[in-house]
């Protein structure tokens, strides 16, 4: 039992404590915002939300998978460069070149063989992100430009130039979209296509869901290692704390900047390629000038999973999840942004995690007093337990007369 | 001579925005709080006044409904930007990942909003533009300096200027404005002479939100004839020339201007003479406030004259 207690006490748990927490609060968050839009239907709505990837057959859930690949990679991306001390608000342009570079090489390359064809998309979508958050780490590490503004510009820049681009090379006008690439280029199943199809009459209703969630989740287990179990990994966290110290100690902290920023963006661009290395019925890019929106729940993935690479495997799910059940709720007349919004919320309430990290210890500690006062109430029962609280209480009193 | 009238008028309505949320930027980091949410703020002032005009615009119209919107947007940006203050005055939250958070609520509150609202369900609300001043009695007629500043103007553009002087006086010549310069380069020493704070940061977190809401609403207006939930990345920008201004309101004036321009250039250059022969495709010209907006802050970043304490949450105990 105490042994349990311990394990609520300590640290890590109470910051996972703190996301649960927060995603409580902002599905309640959404729970009234559609009460209020349709309290005729808002618990219908609410439903369909949670239900998320269960809406329909198991295609539902392998959608859930395909679309948590990119946001895996994204918010890696993020939570790699927040914990070496930096905040990459340009995975979307990162990303978005990632996929361009994926996409063209996907299409274009067509002379590579089978397996080398999408290795390579793949390898260049990684190159083109690293180089793309190369700049902002060269702007922040030699001349002192705050990272935050420089990665907002890269974002509108990679934006512009992913549109520009996609319509000078590899783009379909008929359905206004970037052009299918080819067979060789689509990234492997991975046994995936076993399990997540709908049965549509004799036919299967395949999902798009593919191998790229195993390489996301492998990337993920590498980063951890790197992370947490190398000297590299070690000096980037080390610079991420304290740079003087850091640079004290005698280690490069400029070159530790610069690379973070490429490995971060390299993740970035790489969620691009696994998400459109996907035939004919996965996504496709499209020429519009709005940011990606992978890049930005980069962020809320990376908070709700404590920049843990693990814990981000898992968060990145959850936000698939309730985006997949936002897609439904149009069947309500809804308006899916009710999941942007909750995200926000999520995001906002895990800003101050470090309240909840503060309560549920107090909380914790509030009851075991509550029980010691119960039990000098019972004293005729138990003597015993009573005279050790008694003995807590005076060394309690004590201790607080020592304090003044 | 037309053409250098049209382009300046442009720049105008591209640099007055620009400067009014740069200011309201200034004002919360001169407190000591960051606030990235600016973007949001100004979508959230947008939002609420083109609302309410197309609301009103059958029963109302020209400068009056305008005043109006002006009020509205100020309010609700205030009032926004009390989310940010509380959590990151109250609560030392991280002023990043909040101001992130805010950014993300706004255009999913407005696209929400709006299709629930609205009766044909679209996210765009459609304004008709009756703010528009032909030319100004008696100045506009001034030669040259009449065809500059009184024609084909708005209110908000003069609004502007009325702002930037109000935002020198109270930041240089009034007690309030040397006590929040105070919290933002040494808080503690501000608090030992017994000034409140975390009331000075609140103030200056809700200055900025005002004049957020503002710059969306005087944004919007000129440049477009509905509201899309976004205003195209301009909070970001306004950040960015704030920076480059270093946090002085007359250096936020040049910057502002100088942006205006390079966006005037990207909006417009189809006008231009000699940028509309050549075959430079729209994407490319797209591009050019963000890209001059990195190289300037790669030469100003070096030497940054940022408020000490911006960016860190106000800690009593703290030493």
């Amino acid at each position: 039992m105490n042994k349990i207690k311990n394990t609520l006490l300590s640290d890590s748990f109470n910051r996972a404590y703190s996301s649960v927490f927060s995603i409580l609060i902002g599905l309640l968050f959404g729970l009234i915002i559609l009460m209020i839009s349709n309290s005729d239907q808002a618990i219908d709505g609410f439903v369909i939300i949670l239900k998320g990837g269960f809406n329909t057959e198991a295609k539902g859930l392998g959608q859930v998978l395909y679309f948590a690949t990119p946001l895996i990679l994204t918010g890696l991306s993020v939570g790699f460069a927040f914990k070496t001390g930096l905040f990459n608000i340009g995975a979307a342009g990162q990303f978005v070149m990632g996929s361009f570079a994926a996409v063209y090489i996907g299409v274009k390359w067509t002379f590579l063989p089978a397996p080398w064809h999408w290795i390579v998309a793949l390898i260049g979508a990684a190159v083109v992100g690293g180089l793309w958050a190369l700049i902002p780490g060269l702007l922040k590490a030699y001349l002192n430009v705050h990272e935050v503004i420089s990665t907002i510009m890269m974002n509108y820049i990679g934006m512009y130039l992913a549109n520009f681009l996609i319509k000078l090379t590899v783009y379909d006008s008929k359905k206004a979209l970037s052009m299918n690439v080819a067979e060789t280029a689509v990234l492997p199943k991975g046994g995936l296509d076993h399990f997540f199809f709908n049965h549509l009459g004799t036919t299967k209703d395949m999902s798009t869901v593919n191998g790229g969630i195993w390489i996301a989740i492998l990337i993920a287990i590498v980063i951890y290692i790197i992370l947490n179990k190398t000297t590299f990994g070690y000096e980037l966290k080390a610079c991420g704390y304290n740079s003087h110290a850091s640079k004290y100690a005698g280690i490069n902290d400029k070159r530790n900047i610069v690379l973070s920023m490429v490995i971060a963006g390299m993740l970035a661009g790489l969620g691009g390629g696994l998400l459109y290395l996907a035939g004919a019925n996965g996504r496709h890019m499209k020429v519009v000038d709005v940011l990606a929106a992978e890049g930005f729940n980069g962020i809320p993935v990376a908070l709700l999973g404590l920049s843990n690479p693990i814990g981000i495997i898992f968060s990145a799910i959850f936000v698939s999840y309730i985006t997949q059940g936002g897609n439904y709720l149009q069947t309500l007349n809804f308006v899916p942004e009710v999941i942007d919004i909750i995200i926000a919320c999520i995001i906002y309430f895990s800003a101050f995690a470090l309240i909840f990290r503060n309560i549920l210890p107090r909380f914790l500690k509030y009851r075991k007093e509550k029980k010691a006062t119960k039990a000098t109430g019972q004293m005729e029962t138990d003597a015993g337990a009573a005279a050790e609280t008694e003995v807590e209480a005076a060394a309690e009193v004590k201790e607080e007369g020592s304090d003044n | 001579m037309d053409i250098l009238f049209l382009v300046f008028q442009q720049t105008m309505f591209f640099s007055i925005p620009l400067l009014i949320v740069a200011l309201g930027g200034v004002f919360t980091e001169r407190s000591g709080v960051t606030n990235i949410a600016l973007d949001g703020m100004m979508i959230m002032g947008a939002f609420t006044s083109i609302f309410f005009i197309n609301q009103m615009q059958a029963n109302m119209s020209g400068q009056s409904l305008l005043l109006i919107a002006i009020l509205i947007a100020t309010g609700t940006g205030a009032i926004f930007s009390l989310l940010h203050a509380y959590a990151a005055v109250n609560l030392k939250a991280d002023q990043i990942i909040s101001g992130t958070a805010l950014n993300m609520f706004a255009p999913a509150f407005a696209i929400f909003v709006a299709r629930m609202i609205q009766e044909n369900g679209v996210q765009q609300i459609n304004f008709a533009n009756t703010f528009r001043i032909q030319s100004v009695p008696v100045l506009g007629d001034i030669p040259v300096i009449g065809g500059l500043f009184f024609k084909n103007a708005y209110i908000t553009t003069y609004l502007g200027f009325v702002i930037l002087i109000l935002a020198v006086i109270v930041l240089y010549k009034t007690r309030f404005g040397l006590r929040l310069r105070a919290c933002g380069e040494h808080p503690h020493a501000a608090d030992s002479v017994g000034i409140n704070v975390y009331r000075m940061r609140y103030a200056g977190v809700m200055i900025s939100g005002a004049l957020a809401g503002l710059g969306g609403l005087v944004f919007v207006i000129p440049t477009s004839t509905n509201f899309n939930a976004t205003v195209s990345g301009y909070g970001f920008l306004a950040l960015a020339v704030m920076i480059f201004g270093q946090w002085r309101p007359l250096r936020v004036l040049f910057a502002a201007f100088f942006f205006g321009l390079m966006k005037t250039i990207a909006s417009a250059y189809s006008v231009i003479p000699f940028l509309s022969t050549s075959d430079i495709p729209s994407d490319i010209y797209k591009m050019v406030p963000f890209i001059a907006t990195l190289i300037v802050l790669a030469f100003s970043s070096k030497s940054s004259q940022a408020p000490k304490a911006v960016g860190i949450p106000y800690d009593k105990g703290s030493r």
